[in-house]
């Protein structure tokens, strides 16, 4: 399915209204970013569901109500299964040109919320699923979860003498949706705006269930100045740890292939949750990013970006 | 409107005060977060190009597109300087105080 | 015009299915489990045949079920959902989360025993364990009531002084899978009666909303006794309820709750759902005796029938509760809140805990007549222990 682009989105043409605003997120955080900037794309006729987490704390505290369009909080593992309802209501209502979009954080996602998550992607219900990726329980004070990449420091895996943080890999949510049969599932970062507004875009007219796995850095939840957050989500494209794809129509697609990748020991050295890695750990991390990256490219298509414009990416 | 305004604060004397259950008006703010700042951007309009990244990147929305170029607004500016850190052509700078 | 259309030979829960298609639901989340799956199945056979057009979601859990009814709920859609037991139990956040929304969710229970131990038979365990998640609780006598009660619910649920989610209990088995005839209304007198669903508790496009949210300990209070005063005004809105189905389509049931020969009784026995039955026989049968006993049906245990309660028994001279039920380490729920109510009436009169009936053990006639003759000895003897277990199997001494 392909969508003709008749007037291209970026920051000129985006929506001037915001619909994420007044909240209290920390200064510098990614995740509320991904929500205001997939708001905008959305626009006012969005019913939004999102679960205990950083975005429901920061966003609803009574009589604070960030939210400018309709919004409701879910439980915490049960995001999914709200939208497969409002969606579900809103058909029977005959309400017509609606999005029913969700923003769950790692918790939310990948554990808690993965039974919900499962379920509505079988039932094909037309929801938009965003999880916002800082790669810890941040609301709850920096727990692992199941997206915290091996190797960091965490509330829950400390770095001592006997054990330096993390020790399993992120689960790999984007192929878990896409092994569900998903209509359309992509990851993205905050570090590609542009390329994160243009799968949103491509979200809106998804006639069943999408997912946009979003890398959304933390600073206080990484030891990491509020100001580079941006930075970060960019570095970690470039080195590899994370990658910008699509699976569409049963297949793997890569927009993204770097000729070369940056250090990751730079990506590393600008956060305080990484610093105790010692070299062979970051050996053992450059090697698991090598063979990911063999069997990408030896399986996934890999070709450019969907329909964007003039981004610096 | 293009973004929600901040009205008084919430001060009720009767139940009926409340609205009934957890269910309110989108958008209903009643505090600013300006206090949050250590450090508030300010745009050197001269050097500007209204590429429109900073507006595009900041967290809270507080950057506006003003005459092909942009202007901040302070009511949620927490200082991250995400928009100084960003910007391409150095036209915003972090200044450490307050207002 | 008739107001109903037919009579059928149903189950408990098949009348359920009935009166759920007839109330138009416009979605339906519900997860099978025994002994509730008839209803889930008939239901699904509707929509195939095209007789209930809802919308239908397979849900992958209780807790997505209720879940996903309180999303539809939000945006204005009149809902169901069906549980029972552990699934009861799964969807437990969703249900204060029902509650503390103010969402009139509908949901049929079929009252099931908890595990540890398994056990899918009947008793009162489940629901009981739930009265403080802030939704209604009406448990039904049989396949009529049951199917009167599922229209009457959604009739409670959605008045706007209550907004308060409602749970329909069904004695599991026992009630939900034998057979009787039952009259079914036609849908005209049901629209007639239900009109339909409308709020402002909901998002829409003219009216944008922010739901669900966080109330700090400066508010919190406020908004559950919110709550607490729906549901007490309640009481009115079931008793108007009861009148005008009885009216409109010719069936009373009496409101929060049914008395039975109890104007002149000296023993009562307090009962909860289809067991009630058997004790209005028994009832008979000691009155054809001679003897001056009675028998209420508590057919809503929130909101509770503290004054027609206190009133209905002011001259007995012993009571029982009797229950499928205990709150372990203590005594009955139903005989708790039973105590508590009774409790100002100034009176010092006995009551009793009969805990009868767990993991489905047969209650008979037998039973009840012997619970009566306990109930006539105490009015003297004042017994140190109240929680009676009945028919425990084994010597315990």
């Amino acid at each position: 399915m392909s969508q003709t682009v008749s007037r291209p989105l970026n920051a000129s043409t985006l929506d001037e209204r915001e619909f994420f605003y007044g909240h209290k997120a920390c200064g510098g955080c990614g995740g509320s970013l991904a929500v205001r900037l997939a708001l905008k794309v959305l626009g006012e006729r969005t019913f939004t569901a999102v679960p205990a987490g950083c975005m429901s704390a920061v966003g609803f505290v009574y009589p604070q109500l960030a939210f400018g369009s309709n919004a409701i909080i879910s439980t915490f593992p049960g995001t999914a299964s709200m939208l497969s309802g409002i969606a579900a209501g809103a058909r029977a209502l005959g309400i017509p040109d609606f999005h029913a979009v969700g923003f769950a954080g790692d918790g939310g996602t990948a554990d808690i919320g993965i039974q919900a998550l499962s379920g509505a992607i079988d039932r094909h219900d037309r929801i938009i699923y965003i999880c916002y990726d800082n790669e810890a329980y941040m609301n709850t004070g920096v727990q692992k979860s199941g997206l915290t990449p091996f190797g960091a420091r965490t509330t829950t895996t400390p770095a001592g003498r006997r054990l330096r943080g993390a020790l399993t890999q992120k689960k790999n949510m984007f192929e878990i949706v896409a092994a569900h049969g998903i209509e359309y599932a992509a990851t993205a970062s905050v570090g590609y705006p542009q390329d994160y507004l243009n799968k949103i875009d491509k979200a809106k007219s998804v006639s069943g269930t999408s997912y946009i796995h979003v890398f959304a850095p933390c600073p206080t939840g990484w030891g990491t100045g509020s100001d580079v957050s941006i930075e970060l989500a960019k570095d970690i494209v470039d080195c590899g740890l994370w990658y910008l794809a699509e699976f569409e129509n049963g297949e793997f697609r890569l927009n993204r292939d770097p000729k070369q990748f940056t250090p990751i020991q730079n990506y590393f050295n600008k956060q305080g949750r990484f610093k105790h890695l010692l070299p062979e750990d970051i050996e053992q991390i450059v090697k698991h990013r090598d063979r990911e990256w063999a069997r990408i490219r030896k399986q996934w298509i890999r070709i450019s970006p969907p329909p964007a414009v003039a981004g610096e990416e | 409107m293009s973004r929600h305004t901040v009205r008084p604060p919430f001060q009720p004397k009767h139940i009926a005060d409340f609205p009934c259950g957890t269910c309110d008006e989108a958008g209903h703010l009643v505090e600013t977060l300006s206090s949050w700042r250590t450090s508030t951007p300010e745009v050197n309009l001269q050097l500007c190009t209204g590429c429109l990244r900073c507006y595009l990147l900041c967290p809270e929305g507080m950057i506006v597109k003003k005459n092909g170029k942009v202007a901040i607004e302070f009511d949620f500016c927490k200082g991250c300087g995400i928009c100084a850190h960003e910007c391409r052509s150095d036209a915003i700078r972090m200044i450490a105080r307050r207002e | 015009m008739t107001a109903n259309g037919s009579r059928v030979f149903v189950s408990g829960n098949d009348a359920v299915a009935l009166g759920v298609r007839l109330a138009r639901p416009h979605v339906i989340a519900a997860y099978p489990i025994t002994p509730q799956t008839a209803v889930v199945e008939r239901l699904a056979e509707m929509v195939e045949d095209g007789s209930l057009r809802t919308e239908y979601l397979h849900v992958e859990s209780e807790h997505s079920a209720l879940s996903a009814c309180i999303g539809a709920s939000a945006v204005g859609a009149r809902t169901f959902t069906a549980t029972s037991s552990q699934g009861l139990l799964y969807m437990v956040e969703c249900m204060h989360y029902a509650s503390g929304g103010r969402f009139p969710v509908v949901m049929m229970n079929a009252n099931r025993s908890l595990a540890l131990p398994w056990n899918i038979y009947n008793d009162q365990r489940d629901s009981l364990s739930q009265l403080d998640s802030g939704w209604i609780q009406v448990y039904v006598e049989d396949a009529q009531e049951a199917l009167d009660m599922i229209i009457q619910a959604f009739a409670i649920a959605e008045n706007e002084k209550v907004l308060t989610p409602v749970m329909v209990n069904l004695d599991g088995f026992v009630l939900t899978h034998t057979y009787e005839l039952v009259e079914v209304p036609t849908q005209e007198a049901v629209d007639r009666f239900l009109p339909p669903f409308k709020t402002t508790n909901k998002m829409s496009f003219e009216a944008p909303k922010n739901m669900a949210f966080t109330a700090t300990p400066a508010h919190y209070t406020e908004f559950k006794f919110q709550q607490h005063q729906a549901i007490l005004d309640a009481a009115t809105v079931i008793a108007d309820v009861d009148h005008s189905f009885g009216e409109q389509l010719g069936r009373y049931y009496g409101g929060l709750l049914d008395a039975y020969r109890v104007e002149d009784a000296e023993f009562v026995l307090i009962t909860l759902g289809s067991v009630t039955g058997t004790a209005r026989v028994v009832v008979d049968q000691l009155r054809a005796e001679g003897r001056k006993v009675g028998v209420i049906k508590l057919r809503y245990l929130r909101p509770f029938p503290v004054e027609e309660l206190r009133s209905l028994t002011r001259n007995a001279w012993a009571l029982g509760v009797l229950e499928k039920n205990i709150s372990i380490g203590y005594e009955g729920t139903v005989f708790t809140n039973v105590r508590s109510a009774l409790s100002q009436n100034g009176t010092t009169q006995e009551i009793l805990n009969f805990v009868a009936g767990l993991g489905g053990r047969d209650i008979s006639r037998g039973d009840i007549a012997q619970m009566f003759e306990r109930l006539s000895s105490v009015a003297t003897t004042h017994p140190a222990n109240r929680v009676i277990f009945v028919n425990l199997g084994v010597e315990t001494a």
